[in-house]
């Protein structure tokens, strides 16, 4: 069957399938930033793991970030099945090349802003992420059905941090509601620029990579939230918020500041990928130390 | 020929495993996904902390995925074709009369 066929037949396109040049470039550009994305993730929470409240909140923190980072390598693995060399993608990370999600150039102030990130952030990513459990790329589904099980153990912990907070002293339920305040706006942007301004959706729609608009994810992820911000007892920074035919009306957050953090000039984009790239180069003996070793119990073997 | 894309790239300095993990007795070991490590030793830790973080597996697999070899996509129709003629393998095709239990 080839590839349209496949596709309007809503089956899955695998690795050494053909496929058209632009499907493949679409989806190594999404993958990466995705991948990148999970990776300097691990920034801001890290930032908390040496000021985790108490040992259980550190153990479930560092269980977190290591999950981070392991979505990071699922998606790795899933964009160099079309070809590409996990290497080359960091360059491009690396180098301002390929850029990841703008909401990690934001700081996280309070230890409330690691409830937040967990509760908006991954709540917000499990809304893009599980209808990518239905792409028509085959290894790039497989790896968010594996992403979007760990994701929700992210989304509690969360929860369960603003909850405590919430009903703790004046002070911690104050902490809780700035890191709403601050979180929330930056969180709707993550869907992205609304469906009138959004450059690829239409043909990610047409080829099945994309199965809902991003305005419409944008919805689905404050109809689900707001409910959950009255069981905290916070409430949602929108003056305009109504409930109304099933569905939270919501005033729409300003995509000029989305777009200048995509362009670099967020709170903590140069910290983000200086930090990345120090990492990267620290690590370097690391690696050159174990393809020595590798190399010299093969001359061994041999 | 890996199960891989066909458009080459220049290799990481560390070569790819792909990693199968038997989720649990009883069952086959099943393809998860893909790693680079230096060798099959590191690459089999990094396989238990990518890929297994949450008892997913009893048994882990590694393989390099360049020893791998795999039927072609373009090939496909006349490589799988021979079965396609052949329905009486299957119990379906046989009538059975009215009433014959047990078979």
């Amino acid at each position: 069957m080839d590839f349209q066929a496949t596709i309007d037949a809503d089956g899955r396109i695998e690795p050494r399938d053909a496929m058209p040049d632009g499907y493949r470039k679409t989806l190594i550009r999404q993958i990466a930033q995705h991948a990148h994305s999970e990776i300097i993730g691990m920034q801001p929470e890290g930032n908390w793991i040496g000021r985790a409240p108490s040992l259980r909140r550190k153990a479930i923190l560092m269980a977190k970030v290591q999950d981070e980072a392991g979505h990071g390598l699922y998606l790795y693995a899933a964009a160099e099945t079309l070809g590409v060399d996990r290497a080359d993608l960091l360059d491009l990370l690396h180098s301002g090349k390929q850029k990841y999600s703008s909401i990690f150039n934001y700081p996280t102030l309070t230890w409330a802003d690691i409830g937040a990130i967990g509760w908006l952030v991954d709540g917000a990513a499990i809304v893009n992420q599980v209808p990518l459990c239905r792409c028509s790329y085959g290894p790039y589904a497989r790896a968010m059905v594996r992403v979007c099980k760990e994701e929700s153990f992210h989304q509690r912990q969360g929860f369960e941090i603003l909850h405590t907070l919430s009903q703790g002293t004046e002070a911690q339920k104050a902490m809780a509601q700035d890191a709403l305040n601050r979180w929330w706006w930056p969180s709707l942007m993550m869907f992205g620029p609304p469906d009138a301004a959004s450059t690829h959706s239409e043909q990610s729609m047409a080829w099945g990579i994309k199965r809902h608009s991003n305005d419409e994810l944008r919805q689905r992820f404050v109809d689900m939230t707001v409910p959950q911000a009255d069981v905290l007892g916070l409430r949602v920074p929108d003056d305009g918020l109504v409930y109304e035919d099933g569905h939270y009306r919501f005033t729409e957050p300003d995509y000029t500041e989305l777009y200048d953090v995509v362009k670099g000039n967020g709170p903590c984009n140069q910290q983000r990928l200086s930090h990345r790239v120090k990492a990267h180069e620290d690590g370097a003996w690391v690696r050159e130390a174990a393809a020595a070793y590798a190399a010299k119990k093969e001359a061994r073997a041999a | 020929m890996t199960e891989r894309s066909e458009v080459t790239s220049k290799h990481s300095v560390e070569p790819l495993y792909e990693v199968f993990v038997r989720s649990r007795r009883g069952l086959s070991h099943t393809h998860v996904g893909s790693l680079h490590a230096p060798d099959a030793t590191m690459a089999l830790r990094n396989a238990r902390d990518v890929y297994t973080r949450r008892q997913e597996g009893v048994s882990i697999w590694v393989v390099r995925a360049a020893d791998i070899t795999a039927s072609s996509p373009d090939e496909k129709d006349e490589f799988f074709d021979p079965a396609g003629d052949k329905v009486y393998r299957h119990p379906t095709f046989y009538e059975v009369p009215e009433g014959v239990e047990h078979l």
